[in-house]
């Protein structure tokens, strides 16, 4: 009986292809930005934290200074970190990968006629490991080097492109301020960072060269951790706050006067931001959906007003009040199921154009797409049954009198 | 259904029996008797014809007959059983299995091929596709219209429209054949061709015919003929000259 109901509907359908179609275009075009916001979205948001995770996983900073002053503008009265807390923190703090102590300046970098403003970062070949950052051509510092803070350097692309274009740095030599020193090797690019900065601009030097010879002190300016893998980094980061403010004295009660940031916490920060725009987008793309239906429900009245006489024959020759029910209810369905499989259709290949546009991955979710179905689908029934009922109460004699 | 009702039947009953029938419409000041006790046995295999004037009361009957409509007081006997107080479904199905209807405007629906419509019955008793096709084709054969089972009412005439109709009202093999003017809306050549389909199915397979008629010419194919006047049997008498 079911196949019955469902052949009648596609054959009502059929007879009226214009009149269909204007009928699902609601739909279709509340599924297709449904699943075009989302899919976008949800690409973006895996953008957005493939791009904090190329910062290094794992990775927590340490840095003086109270927290809420924002990235950048940290440097407040507090004391700067000395060589000796980085060594307690690799000593004392169990479960961590590697402990990159880092002081850094700003620098003007010039290698024969080429000039280029950039960072120097002073730190161990542990900053690499932290920053989980290959190298693309050359060697990283040899323990001597780092003792002794011989002037050689890595540089990161940026600076590579800046200064040398297409020679090979390898060997040759910058000058950083007042200081010559020897490129030994070179990062692979990184580009750009979730907020936007360009991650391969600055210098890597030995930190006691930065230290002696560029800054003219002992000053840490932050310590970089990465935390071995299972490890929970929330429980490293409590460990560490105890660690310094033991360190540095502070009472009991008082606060701290340095941060731990958790590389993971700004992951989770961000992806919820791109989630909750997202979801906003879904829910105004939801409302089109419903308008959708109730342009269903419209055209459903006006058929069944239209066809009053074809419903009387239909009960004349033995259909049940219930069978002009399903017929009708199956119609609405059949309509608006199928304007959601155009909808998803048009929406996923709008999707591919706009992740294409917009250079973020495509990402499908099937989940969204199931649920845009089940959606489309459900407008059909709560909408359609109100028209539906309307048909299967019309008295038989009466349809059959109508002109 | 059908073997429910067959079980039951008294052999000897008539296979229409109407007792008593009235019908009011309205309530109060404003009701209106559009049947005043009816008293009517149709047998089966008989071909009636239905006059009278408009507002006679004998659309009414039809109705009542045609198990569209309940009566408000008496008894309507269907092969000995009490169809006059059946639930709506019940009338439905009722309807299905042992009626079929012939209206004054053909009633087809419009875009759609003629064997579709034909079909239409056969979809409300759960034929399989299969069975339906044949049978529809067959039910178009009996009326003549093969080679037109394709086309849509808007490419037939009124004649091969009527004829449709008739083979969507025969497809399930129906006891009784109830037609409300059948040839109102055709010329005299057309109302003649379809009379003789009607004749040959009453007289071939003795389906019981009740027709509803205003004009003499069609009345005379029948065997008998009842005149209402007033929501009442005004008279009742076998047809002398059968044409």
């Amino acid at each position: 009986m079911f196949w019955n109901v469902l052949l009648l509907a596609l054959r009502e359908i059929r007879r009226n292809v214009m009149r269909s179609s204007l009928t699902i275009l609601g739909i279709v075009i509340g599924v297709s930005a449904v699943i075009t916001m989302v899919t976008l979205g949800g690409g973006a948001t895996e953008q957005v934290s493939a791009e904090i995770s190329s910062l290094g996983s794992n990775l927590l900073h340490v840095r003086p200074g109270q927290r809420g002053r924002g990235p950048g503008g940290t440097r407040s009265t507090a004391d700067m970190f000395k060589m000796g807390d980085a060594e307690a923190i690799s000593r004392e703090i169990s479960g961590l990968a590697a402990v990159a102590p880092v002081a850094s300046q700003a620098v003007q970098a010039i290698s024969g006629n080429q000039n280029w403003s950039t960072a120097v970062i002073g730190s161990t070949n542990a900053y690499l490991q932290v920053r989980d950052w290959p190298l693309e051509d050359g060697r990283r510092f040899t323990n001597g080097e780092l003792r002794a803070g011989k002037t050689v350097c890595i540089i990161g692309s940026t600076v590579r492109k800046e200064l040398f274009s297409n020679r090979n740095p390898l060997g040759d030599s910058i000058r950083l301020g007042k200081l010559s020193c020897q490129v030994v090797g070179v990062l692979e690019s990184k580009g750009q960072s979730g907020f936007g900065s360009d991650q391969d601009d600055f210098v890597l030097l030995p930190l006691r060269a930065v230290q002696r010879r560029i800054a003219g002190n002992t000053d840490i300016g932050g310590i970089y951790i990465s935390a071995q893998d299972g490890i929970s980094t929330e429980k490293v980061k409590k460990n560490i706050e105890r660690l310094m403010r033991e360190l540095r004295r502070i009472a009991p009660g008082q606060d701290d006067d340095f941060h731990v940031n958790d590389m993971q916490e700004l992951v989770s920060a961000m992806t919820g931001t791109t989630r909750v725009l997202t979801g906003l987008l879904g829910a105004v793309a939801a409302v089109s959906l419903l308008v959708g239906g109730i342009g269903i429900m419209n055209i459903m009245l006006v058929s069944v007003t239209e066809r009053t006489r074809e419903i009387g024959i239909r009960l004349a020759i033995g259909a049940l009040a219930r069978d002009v029910l399903m017929q009708f209810l199956v119609e609405a369905v059949v309509l608006s199921s199928f304007g959601g499989v155009i909808g998803i259709i048009l929406g996923l290949a709008a999707a591919v154009v706009g992740a294409r546009l917009l250079s973020v991955p495509f990402v499908l979710n099937p989940g969204i797409v199931a649920v845009a179905f089940v959606f489309s689908a459900a407008v059909g029934v709560v909408f359609g049954y109100f028209p539906a009922r309307q048909a299967a109460r019309l008295d038989p004699i009466e349809a059959l009198r109508h002109e | 259904m059908k073997t429910m009702i067959s079980s039951k039947a008294d052999l000897s009953a008539s296979l229409i029996e109407l007792k008593g029938v009235t019908k009011v419409y309205g309530k109060g000041q404003a009701a209106m008797n559009a049947l005043s006790g009816i008293d009517l046995r149709i047998d089966k295999g008989e071909f009636v014809a239905v006059m009278g004037p408009s507002g006679s009361g004998k659309s009414t009957c039809m109705n009542i007959l045609g198990c569209l409509d309940s009566p408000t007081s008496g008894t309507y006997l269907f092969e000995g059983v009490d169809i006059g107080k059946l639930s709506r479904d019940q009338r439905a199905r009722f309807r299905r299995h042992y009626l079929g209807f012939i209206f004054q405007g053909f009633n087809l629906l419009s875009r759609t091929s003629a064997v579709e419509n034909v079909e239409l019955p056969m979809i409300y008793r759960g034929a399989s596709a299969a069975d339906r096709r044949i049978l529809a084709l067959r039910a178009l054969e009996a009326v003549g219209l093969t080679g037109w089972e394709s086309h849509t009412p808007a490419e037939l005439s009124g004649g091969q429209q009527q004829r449709v109709a008739i083979a969507r009202a025969i497809v399930t093999a129906p006891n009784v054949l109830l037609a409300d003017e059948p040839t109102g809306n055709l010329d005299s050549v057309r109302s003649r061709e379809i009379m003789e389909v009607l004749t040959t199915f009453n007289r071939e397979r003795g389906i019981t015919i009740v027709m509803v008629t205003h004009e003499p010419d069609m009345a005379a194919y029948a065997k008998r003929i009842i005149h209402f006047v007033d929501g009442r049997v005004d008279s009742d008498r076998p047809n002398t000259e059968v044409a």
